[in-house]
């Protein structure tokens, strides 16, 4: 075990590099460097004071030069400076986590609470009215864009009824502390969650009813009931500590996603987490934060499949390594 | 002496609903079993015989109401558990056990051999706790199964140990009646006769009685007393072993063990082919079921189903030509 964890992780670091190339390239091909952004339109400004920033920002060299600058560096532990902040990127990241980490961890604890009991329900009463209910609208949480559907939170709950604020993290005018300030932080979060939650909850209630459905037609649950063992005991001991070996996999592939999956919505809603800065420094062209966090999602995205491989092992007697 | 019967199955019927359209109606019936009646002696092997969809399994699962039949009556042990509610039957599973055709997922596998075995002995109680851990090693050892073996998972072993496990899970229950819905079948031959040797030195030991369902009829007549031959969800014939082998009266029973082969190469074999398929259950022919493939077949045979008769030593057999 402790052999395989050890392999695994040298090879994720050969993965890292591998990925940090990919990235690197694609940051670079974006048409419109930073310095572009910031100095286009201003006629004040000419191109020999634009090759200086370039200069300072470390953007006149070629992409293989600035790969290998931002790579000596990044081995020591260093992911440069934002552009946009004018901030070290891993101060940064680390300032910024808790908005997304509450914002996602808090849905996707919901997402498995919800998809987990209603997955059950809907195998153990395949074709009937509740399971193409649960069905019909886990596709139709899929199927919206969460554009439009946070939008029409927002109408009707912040506009319309007035009850829930509109976006942001805090009222702006009040000057709350301690548990006051809590309550108006959760406020501000409701609509957030239930776009994500309502948006991705969908795909792993599916999996849920797919993977119960597989275990709930074997034998050994069959057997199971043939022993006289109360319902109870059939689909909680028998048929659900099987399905949970393929969810184990889900969770593990769900680590990134705490800190990433919320892009979209946290712009959406303007909170000020890791999201909301990736979108924007996407628009700027701010390469250092962009390298930065990418590399922080992959290097997560490998840990998350290290994690399910090893909870693997832990729920399924016939996995060893 | 009247004869002990340990069960008594009265025109058990099973129908699936074929569902179709938006509004999910249902436009027929699969009629997978299509009243089948039978008897089985105290420790004896009813053996039951049939084409792959004839209905054999669906009699198995139905009779212990694991799938609950459509109509018809169960008596086991003189106890009547058709109409049971799943229960008020729950209490009487121990005396009733299955045991499947695939050992590989009839087992749990996230459970040891010893919990897999003494699972339900715990739920029902039946053996004292102090006591519990030593009655499971001696099923166990009854079926062939070491100590050692107690903590292990299922997928550390063949199919026949595997097999043994099953064996052994259901009779730590202590039951009366166990239906093997083609428990060899899966296994490899020299692995099937040690596991059927198994089973009738414990039917021996401990009185048990049998429903064995296979299509192997070499297997089938080396463990069964009585023979039941289905076809289309319904019995054709059912009789001892000696007569059915030797004297099979049904053009159907004929032409099944015509198929069977003889380790004589000197002995000319008589094989009665049948044309045409097997006619969907949904929509059995008219009259006798089996009269589309029946190389006797009668103008009669088109419109009238024939009605079981006895024709001797409980040798019973539905067809017109012995009307």
């Amino acid at each position: 075990m402790k052999q395989y964890i050890i392999k695994r992780l040298l090879i994720s670091i050969l993965v890292l590099f591998g990925v940090s190339i990919l990235l690197y390239s694609i940051a670079q091909m974006v048409p419109g460097d930073y310095v572009t952004n910031i100095t286009s339109g201003n006629p004040n400004i000419t191109a020999e004071m634009v090759e200086q920033m370039r200069e300072a920002y470390g953007l006149d060299t070629g992409p293989v030069e600035g790969y290998f600058n931002w790579l000596s560096k990044a081995i020591r532990g260093d992911f440069g400076t934002s552009f946009v902040y004018q901030r070290p990127v891993t101060e940064i990241i680390l300032d910024y986590m808790p908005p997304t980490l509450a914002l996602a961890g808090i849905a996707m604890v919901l997402e498995l609470l919800i998809a987990i009991p209603l997955g059950i329900l809907a195998a153990r009463k395949q074709y009937s009215v509740t399971d193409y209910t649960i069905v019909a609208i886990a596709i139709m949480g899929i199927s919206l864009p969460t554009f439009f559907f946070a939008a029409v939170l927002k109408r009707i709950f912040a506009v319309g009824l007035g009850i829930l604020p509109i976006s942001g993290m805090v009222d702006a005018r009040m000057d709350y502390e301690g548990f006051a300030l809590f309550l108006d932080l959760a406020r501000h979060f409701v609509l957030p969650i239930a776009v994500f939650v309502i948006t991705g909850v969908g795909s792993y209630l599916r999996y849920v009813r797919t993977n119960m459905l597989e275990v709930l037609n074997a034998d050994y649950v069959r057997t199971a009931r043939a022993k006289g063992l109360p319902e109870r005991k059939v689909i909680g001991k028998h048929a659900f500590r099987n399905t949970l070996i393929p969810i184990v996999t889900l969770v593990g592939g769900m680590i990134p996603g705490l800190f990433s999956g919320a892009v979209i919505t946290e712009g959406l809603f303007a909170i000020e987490g890791l999201g909301n800065i990736a979108l924007n420094a996407v628009y700027a062209g701010d390469i250092p934060y962009l390298m930065g966090f990418n590399m922080f999602i992959a290097a997560l995205t490998l840990l998350g499949t290290l994690v399910s491989d090893i909870l693997y092992a832990v729920v399924d007697p016939r996995v060893r390594y | 002496m009247a004869k002990e019967y340990v069960v008594e199955v009265k025109d058990l019927k099973k129908y699936f609903p074929i569902k179709s359209g938006i509004l999910q109606r249902t436009v027929g019936h699969v009629r997978a079993v299509d009243g089948v009646s039978f008897n089985i002696e105290r420790g004896k092997t009813f053996g039951l015989v049939g084409e792959s969809g004839c209905g054999k399994t669906t009699v198995g699962r139905s009779i212990l109401h694991l799938t609950p039949p459509t109509s018809g009556e169960v008596k086991i042990s003189g106890n009547n558990i058709s109409g049971l509610k799943k229960k008020e039957l729950r209490p009487l599973r121990p005396k009733m056990q299955m045991i499947f055709q695939d050992p590989f997922s009839s087992l749990d596998p996230r459970m040891p051999v010893g919990e897999i075995i003494g699972e339900a002995v715990k739920e029902h109680n039946l053996v004292p706790k102090s006591e519990y851990r030593d009655y499971i090693l001696k099923v166990m050892k009854d079926c062939g199964l070491r100590p050692y073996y107690i903590d292990r998972y299922p997928h550390e072993f063949s199919g026949g140990q595997r097999q043994r496990i099953c064996i052994a899970r259901a009779l730590a229950l202590n039951p009366d009646f166990i239906v093997c819905d083609e428990p060899v079948s899966a296994l490899d031959v020299s692995i099937q006769a040690q596991i059927i040797n198994l089973m009738k030195d414990l039917q021996e030991e401990r009185k048990l009685t049998y429903l064995f369902i296979s299509h192997d009829l070499s297997v089938v007549e080396h463990i069964s007393d009585v023979i039941g031959v289905m076809y289309l969800g319904t019995m054709m014939e059912t009789g001892s072993k000696e007569e059915i082998f030797k004297e099979p009266l049904h053009p159907y029973t004929k032409a099944l063990f015509s198929a069977v082969p003889i380790a004589d190469p000197d002995v000319k074999m008589k094989r009665i082919i049948l044309q045409g398929d097997i006619p969907s259950p949904a929509k059995p022919p008219e009259g006798c079921k089996f009269h589309t493939r029946c190389t006797q077949c009668m103008e009669r045979c088109k419109k009238e189903a024939p009605v079981p008769r006895d024709m001797g030593n409980g040798h019973v057999v539905a067809c017109h030509l012995y009307d």
